[in-house]
């Protein structure tokens, strides 16, 4: 088991820098999920850590040991690609057993491993087959058990589960959990799906431009997002922004006025500002009701009817704002409607998009996957 | 136009068609023309070997007596068999020599590229541009200076040299459509380099390296100017054998064309047999 530690961690290509100077720490046993949109340095870092690409400034460290200049394969660590990178011209077992093959382990030593993690994954009917014979799914677990026969101390995954279908997307999702209890593993994971993010990890590490904008659990980012990128990108659909004006701060909180008119104080520290400061409003989607005598109103431009729940976007000035309503609402396309929110569910956001912080701590904020569980209750998850 | 219905849309569309098939047949014919144009040599060549002296140099026809007595001439006069043994070893030992010398070229230009990487390929392939005749003087020398004329060491050597950069192109070509995730993962998995090479470049670009290699033999099996000019008895190919027959005794159409038979027939046996093979190195990536 292990702990990974980044200090000030730059790369360069050329003249183009790619991370910025990243500080992080991975607990051992924690699942950590690199979240950000394509281009943000956050395959980069994970090929920096694995030892692929080497880091052109700061230290990595590995249970407290600096590994910069230790290759790839000495490093511990076992890295599950996203284009599964199996071995074409192998077999299931040839490719869970190669590093071991490379190591000189016995072949029946060998087997014996490999029967052991094809016994966690299911795949011991296909050991004899060629990839080229499976599907993406049975492709993804052999990338996997090809993993976890080197019995690493910290698992990468880069965005392993981008090539497979929306269904089979969310099974791998829930077995990866699985996964990550059974193993009881260190495991870092890359991907530009929020919904992954927010579902597996334990500590989520958003990145934007190469530099972390918010470090935190999926709870914490999606109640307190530390600025109006994370904000928008935590969260699904994303959250709505409105230009409002400050009117007042008092010890319970920031007074604003709505466009249109109402007024409103949302808790959070307003002590720094400046009284001409221009501010921003952020509310989610789910958190916006629709209310008879509501302080915000628009023009229902498209309704998309889920079953469950209707989304309407609405024209406000210049903002098209979504509201995620109740499945059933009467409402048609180019009906006007008004709408309103809980100021305790909303954010305000500087002019620098930094988020004013909020006087009360959501009581979940803290929560990590594992928290889910009762106290003494095994570590299975239902699959 | 706009007043145009949909009626006229049909009878257009038909012609269209017609257009498009008169194109395939037009597209058809030209690449028969072109393959009987290439080939009609070779068919003159083994249809000549088949005559007598007199009927060869008689006026060209297609029917005539076959006789073997070209055949038995050729048979009695020199050891084919010599030079047919030269043609293999040399063939194939400068192709491993070539494959030996560019598989970790093509391996470096195409995993580890430089910003010099694409010049250096270029510049290798711009000296395939000059002329053999240009070097041969100097070449010559040096074979005359180390003893190499009329060895085969020599002659692999300097076919090594004249298909290296060929080979070092196309293989660099085949391990750049190699996806690196799977180079990547074997590092991971602790594959030293050589291990990378053996373990998983090798064994999926073999296809590549086998048209490679075999475009190697065949330049190497038919290579004259070097041959004839580097050998005269010991170290002396097919082509040289082939030359033989026009020289010293005049010339002797139909003797000259039994011996050019039996020279190429096994490099068209082992090009015939590994045609697919061939095309599919030969377009590799380009169908992907």
């Amino acid at each position: 088991m292990a702990t990974l530690q980044l200090h000030n961690i730059t790369k360069r290509f050329g003249d183009t820098e790619v991370i910025k100077g990243i500080d992080l720490e991975v607990n051992d046993r924690e699942f950590v999920v690199f979240v950000g949109p394509s281009g943000c340095g956050k395959s980069t870092l994970m090929r920096m850590i694995a030892g692929l690409e080497s880091a052109t400034d700061g230290d990595i460290l590995i249970d407290g040991q600096r590994i910069n200049d230790v290759g790839p394969a000495d490093r511990g660590l076992a890295m599950v690609f996203q284009s599964y990178a199996l071995y074409p011209h192998m077999t299931v077992e040839g490719n869970m057993g190669f590093s071991m093959r490379l190591a000189g382990v016995p072949k029946e030593e060998r087997r014996a491993k490999v029967l052991e993690a094809a016994k966690i994954l299911q795949l011991e009917p296909l050991l004899d087959r060629k990839p080229k014979a499976l599907s993406g799914g049975q492709r993804q677990r052999v990338a996997i058990g090809r993993a976890i026969v080197r019995n690493p101390s910290i698992f990468l995954f880069d965005e392993p589960l981008s090539n497979l279908d929306a269904a089979l997307r969310v099974q791998m999702r829930i077995e990866l959990a699985r996964l990550h209890d059974e193993l009881d593993a260190t495991m870092i994971y890359v991907t530009h799906d929020q919904i992954e993010a927010m579902t597996m990890a334990d500590k989520i590490v958003v990145l934007h431009d190469g530099v972390v904008e918010q470090v935190g659990s999926p709870m914490a980012l999606y109640h307190h997002p530390c600025n109006r990128f994370v904000a928008g990108f935590i969260g699904s659909p994303k959250m709505n922004f409105l230009p409002v004006t400050l009117t007042g701060v008092t010890s319970d909180g920031v007074a604003i006025r709505l466009p249109g008119g109402g007024e409103r104080s949302v808790p959070v520290d307003g002590a720094h500002l400046d009284p001409n400061a221009t501010l921003e409003l952020g509310v989610r989607p789910e958190h916006l009701v629709l209310e008879e005598h509501g302080p915000l109103s628009g023009e229902i431009k498209v309704l998309e009817r889920l079953g469950g729940q209707t989304s309407l976007y609405v024209q406000m000035d210049d903002e098209l704002i979504t509201i995620m309503a109740d499945g059933d609402v009467a409402y048609r396309v180019n009906d006007t409607v008004r709408f309103g929110f809980d100021p305790e569910r909303a954010h305000l956001f500087d002019a620098g998009g930094q988020a004013l912080s909020s006087l009360q701590q959501h009581p979940l904020a803290g929560l990590t996957r594992h928290d889910n569980r009762a106290p003494g209750s095994p570590s299975e998850e239902p699959a | 136009m706009t007043t145009l219905s949909s009626k006229t849309a049909a009878p257009r569309s038909v012609s269209g068609w017609r257009s498009a098939q008169s194109k395939r047949i037009l597209l058809t014919l030209l690449g028969w023309t072109v393959a009987l144009v290439i080939f009609f040599p070779i068919f003159w060549m083994i249809l000549t070997g088949f005559k007598t002296e007199s009927a060869a140099i008689a006026d060209p026809t297609l029917i005539f007596s076959p006789t073997l007595e070209s055949y038995q001439a050729v048979q009695e006069r020199s050891g084919y068999a010599r030079f047919a043994l030269n043609s293999v070893a040399v063939a194939f030992g400068s192709t491993f020599l070539a494959l030996l010398l560019a598989i970790p070229a093509a391996y470096a230009m195409a995993f580890l590229p430089t910003k010099r990487t694409k010049g250096t390929l270029l510049w290798m392939l711009s000296t395939k541009m000059l002329p053999s005749v240009g070097v041969l003087v100097p070449i010559y020398l040096i074979f005359r200076d180390t003893g190499l004329l009329d060895t085969r060491t020599g002659l692999i050597i300097i076919y090594t040299l004249m298909n290296l950069p060929i080979v070092v192109w196309m293989l660099y070509t085949f391990f750049k459509d190699m996806p690196k995730d799977i180079l990547e993962a074997g590092r991971m998995d602790g594959a030293s380099t050589l291990q990378e090479v053996f373990f998983l470049l090798l064994p999926l670009t073999l296809p590549g390296i086998a048209s490679t290699g075999l475009l190697s033999v065949i330049l190497s099996w038919n290579e004259a100017f070097w041959s004839l000019n580097l050998t005269t008895s010991n170290a002396a190919p097919l082509t040289a054998y082939i030359a033989s027959f026009s020289s010293p005794e005049g010339l002797f159409w139909a003797k000259l064309s039994a011996a050019s038979t039996m020279a190429i027939a096994p490099i068209l046996i082992l090009g015939w047999m590994t045609q697919k093979q061939m095309v599919r190195g030969l377009t590799f990536g380009a169908v992907k």
